[in-house]
């Protein structure tokens, strides 16, 4: 076992861990965020995107023992983010969701998009939604609704 | 679809990493972002009796500029080079190349020296590095050694690394104004590994030109012929297929086959040709 402790969605968690444990399942396991969803567990679905020290990353190929003192965000640490809020305020008009198992990990990585102003046209969304596979929409209604929650957004806001 | 038991260690100096990586009897594996060593984990091709991990080391993240080179360490990030958060010595291709590798969010952990450390074939560095006629810096507890990338890489996920060392840095010598380079990958879908990957780089100002491909089935393959023709200044298309062709033909020890031969072909080609717009 090996003892971590991380600022978790805005708060101090500590814990003995198995250094064998993934982040996705330390979240998903250890601390009941069954938001951030598993898809492939190798990297190529995108399901289990969360934010590490603000950056987005793969929780299924980080394992929790390197997540000592980082900060890490799940998509339950994001109800009061201004740009989440207008993404899923898009994603129900557009219809952007069916069975929502990609959602948080698409949430995630649209917000990162934004932020990066790297959502400024259709061509642009699809490459940046590459590493985020969702198998029931065929992405259409996806890229509208990050379309229009990025064209919403204040330049102040992104950085 | 979980990694085996493990040790886990967070090394704090490279010194203490190196100490770590010599323990007689423990399989240890040293791992920097982890973005291809986790999912090897996960997928149980990799069960290292422990992980020394060396990501967050300051003196593996740093850029040191020199009046001919920029010398990056082993942990700078994909994504930091794609955001061009550092001086770049290579007018601009490395971070064409960090755009087109896997994903945003595996770019921000995965690092240029852990992804030449690994020599995956399809991987985009070990081209890359190879094609600016970089160096790898390897530490051991010896002291420091510098290999050229182009020969640092042996074969499949094989290298000159000794079981005792760890790739330090990175050193790119710099591009003149002049310099041209061309960056080809063919994926079938945008992030994943390459099918085929041409790099080519013409510097006239240094008389410095290289052409290599990547997803060879093997070590980054050089393309002699063809580089002499780019550095011979404007090159015809007919020319430049049929030197092409007789450097893959020259790989003989490589089983390439025919359609990939063909992708290689067209990457290689359109490589020069970006080289010499």
């Amino acid at each position: 076992m090996t003892r971590i402790r991380l600022c978790l969605n805005g708060r101090d968690v500590a814990e003995d861990i198995a250094p064998r444990l993934s982040l996705a399942d330390f979240l998903r396991e250890h601390r009941n965020l069954t938001g951030t969803h598993l898809g492939c567990e190798h990297g190529v679905c995108g399901a289990c995107t969360v934010l590490v020290d603000g950056e987005p990353a793969r929780a299924c190929l980080m394992l929790a023992a390197a997540c000592d003192e980082r900060e890490v965000t799940t998509i339950e640490g994001m109800a009061g983010d201004p740009i989440v809020a207008r993404l899923r305020d898009s994603f129900h008009r557009r219809h952007a969701v069916q069975c929502g198992f990609c959602t948080p990990g698409m949430l995630i990585a649209a917000r990162d998009l934004i932020r990066r102003r790297r959502a400024g046209s259709e061509a642009e969304i699809r490459l940046g939604l590459a590493g985020n596979l969702c198998r029931c929409t065929g992405y259409t209604n996806i890229v509208a609704a990050i379309a229009e929650a990025a064209a919403a957004t204040p330049e102040g806001e992104s950085r | 679809m979980k990694a085996a038991a493990v040790d886990y260690v967070r090394a704090r100096s490279l010194e203490e990493a190196l100490d770590l990586l010599a323990t007689p009897g423990v399989e240890s594996l040293v791992m920097a972002g982890g973005q291809s060593l986790v999912a090897m984990m996960n997928l149980r091709i990799a069960a290292p009796e422990r992980v020394i991990d060396i990501a967050r080391l300051r003196e593996l993240g740093e850029v040191v500029e020199d009046d001919d080179a920029v010398t990056f360490g082993a942990c700078v990030t994909h994504a930091a080079i794609e955001d061009g958060r550092f001086a770049d010595p290579s007018r601009g291709l490395m971070a064409k190349a960090a755009q087109t590798l896997a994903y945003r969010a595996i770019r921000t952990r995965g690092t240029l020296g852990g992804s030449l450390a690994l020599a995956d074939p399809a991987a985009e560095w070990p081209v890359v590095l190879a094609a600016l006629g970089a160096q790898a810096v390897l530490r051991g507890r010896g002291g420091q050694r510098r290999v050229p990338c182009g020969d640092f890489v042996t074969g499949i996920f094989e290298t000159r690394l000794a079981d005792d060392e760890i790739v330090e840095a990175v050193r790119i010598p710099k591009l003149s104004g002049e310099a041209r380079w061309g960056y080809v990958k063919l994926a079938r879908k945008a992030g994943e590994f390459a099918l085929a990957l041409a790099v080519a780089v013409v510097d006239p100002v240094r008389e410095y030109r290289a052409v290599v491909l990547g997803a060879a089935e093997g070590a980054p393959l050089p393309l002699g012929e063809t580089s002499r023709l780019l550095g011979e200044g404007r090159c015809e298309r007919t020319a430049a297929r049929a030197a092409i062709a007789a450097d893959l033909d020259a790989a003989t020890a490589r089983h390439i086959a025919p359609f990939r031969r063909g992708l290689h072909a067209v990457a290689a080609l359109r490589a020069i040709e970006e080289a010499q717009r």
